[in-house]
């Protein structure tokens, strides 16, 4: 029972890492079609500043990952699109040469700031009881915050104004024109919520990581398997996909090692775009955003 | 007068398609403008809304210069654009579809989207389709209502009879009619239906490779003779 019960609770960790690690990416490239392979490096840049905020400048550990983490992450985001991304869109191969690019400067960046040593910040809540097992009460809160993630994401898409003028914009930048919106302006800002998102990823996620310049490397495929696995609705997809992909990897993870775990994770998202080119919500829940 | 067009250029890359437009469109006047496929007719009305930028010539809109200014605020002055091909978004709703047109006005948008639903009432219980999944007449109505939403004063209309049933295109006639008359609306119309153009423009412009060659009075596209000496349309 005890067992079962720690079983079931890995499994929604390794979904809600999956979904945190996703779900900006989700934005940047399920809805903007950027190829950022930078995102590992958002990811990381964001877990730097949490740590940074909370260890060096004392900032409150919330505060620092909550707000600090994705908003620096974000207006760098936003520096980003104005520099680079804006005068790729539409040139799916020279955007990922620029971001790569960006990816391998960021890393050079943080390295030379703060050395190529691991850095960390404890996580609170400490440990929860479950009969004869203690699970992590920071595992818990993530699993919280994953589900939140989603539903936030959603909501914003499907009943905010700003959303549905991203929806819009995303689907025909030259008619949102027409109507009154500026195409410009919404690519910007979207690119900085996604950029964001990733930020809060690196914050929430370096608690149990700790970081280190390198560490982008270790989310990029994953967060790329499951928004391509996902499909063309962005949330619902990434939701899907990352219960899919995290389930089976923490399934066999139990019976056998965390490395062959992974390559199960792998070996089944190959399985659903070998059966589902267009993701899981390429072929299902085609209403969903 | 509303818009004015003097010596306007466009085109794709170095393949010039504009080559020198002039004309003037007064308040609520409706102005037909007749010519082949490949005329130029699309590239007018893209060039006018700033969809596409104009390599030589002036645009203005209400006496200011438009010419450089981007197609989001052509829109906020109040030109509208009902493209060809309708270019419905396929993945928002009809009601969407129409709520995205005041996304950036000020103001409850309920108002107007439900005198807009007035004038189409076919859209009314269409309201939570997709607009991917409805049809090539009722999209166009949809078209028509998302670009009103937007509350212009000047209508760019892009050959809206194309592969649209009779049926609904005499629905569109009757509607632009009310519509254009209790908005006082000025509408541009570019097509190739001679019928449909007959039926609503007071003065026809004929479009030939890239230049507006002359006028004539809507009545005189009943005669085909003259018609197709003036177009070169075998009829």
């Amino acid at each position: 029972m005890d067992r079962t019960a720690i079983v079931l609770i890995e499994m929604l960790s390794s979904i809600s890492t999956l979904v945190i690690i996703a779900i900006g990416l989700a934005i940047i490239f399920g809805m903007m079609r950027v190829i950022n392979i930078a995102h590992g490096e958002f990811i990381m840049l964001g877990g730097y500043i949490g740590v940074i905020a909370t260890q060096r400048w004392g900032v409150n550990f919330w505060i620092s990952i909550l707000v600090i983490a994705p908003l620096v992450v974000g207006l760098f985001g936003v520096l980003v699109e104005r520099l680079v991304i804006r005068r790729l869109y539409g040139r799916m191969v020279d955007t990922l040469l620029a971001t790569w690019g960006l990816s391998l400067a960021m890393i050079g960046g943080v390295t030379m700031i703060f050395g190529n040593t691991i850095e960390g910040v404890s996580a609170p809540f400490g440990g929860v009881r479950i009969g004869a097992f203690s699970v992590s009460g920071y595992r818990l809160f993530l699993i919280l915050v994953a589900v939140a993630l989603l539903l936030g994401v959603l909501a914003v898409l499907r009943y905010t104004k700003a959303g549905l003028i991203a929806r819009g914009a995303m689907q025909n930048p030259r008619m949102a024109a027409a109507l009154g919106i500026d195409p410009d302006r919404v690519y910007m800002a979207t690119f900085g919520v996604g950029a964001a998102l990733s930020g809060l990823a690196g914050g929430l996620l370096a608690p149990l990581t700790g970081v280190i310049p390198t560490m982008g490397a270790a989310f990029i495929a994953q967060a790329f398997i499951t928004v391509i696995g996902g499909g063309a609705a962005i949330v619902t997809g990434t939701g899907l996909a990352a219960t899919l992909f995290g389930s089976v990897a923490k399934l066999v993870e139990f019976v056998s090692t965390p490395v062959i775990g992974d390559a199960a994770l792998l070996f089944v998202a190959l399985f659903v775009l070998r059966l589902l080119p267009q993701g899981i919500t390429g072929r299902f829940f085609r209403r969903a955003s | 007068m509303l818009l004015e067009v003097s010596g306007l250029r466009a085109g794709y890359g170095n393949v010039p398609v504009l080559r020198g437009i002039d004309f003037a469109v007064k308040e609520r006047e409706f102005v037909g403008i007749l010519g082949h496929n490949g005329m130029g007719k699309s590239t007018l009305l893209n060039t006018l809304m700033g969809r596409i930028r104009a390599t030589d010539g002036v645009v203005r809109f209400k006496g200011a210069d438009v010419t450089r200014i981007g197609a989001h605020r052509r829109s906020t002055l109040g030109m509208g654009l009902v493209p060809q091909g309708r270019e419905i978004f396929p993945n928002l709703s009809v009601m969407e579809n129409l709520l995205i047109a005041r996304a950036t006005r000020r103001g409850d948008p309920n108002g107007v989207i439900e005198e807009a639903l007035e004038d189409f009432p076919r859209l009314k219980r269409l309201l939570d389709r997709r607009g991917g999944a409805l049809s090539g007449g009722e999209q166009q109505l949809l078209a028509l209502a998302r670009c009103l939403c937007a509350d212009p004063k000047l209508i760019l209309l892009d050959e809206p009879t194309e592969g649209i049933q009779p049926s609904i295109i005499e629905e569109i006639v009757d509607t632009l009619h009310a519509v254009k008359k209790r908005r006082e609306l000025a509408i541009v119309l570019v097509e190739q239906n001679l019928d449909f153009i007959a039926a609503l423009a007071e003065r026809v412009l004929i479009i030939q490779r890239g230049v507006l060659t002359r006028e004539i009075p809507p009545s005189a596209l009943a005669d085909a003779d003259t018609v197709s000496e003036f177009v070169g349309f075998a009829h």
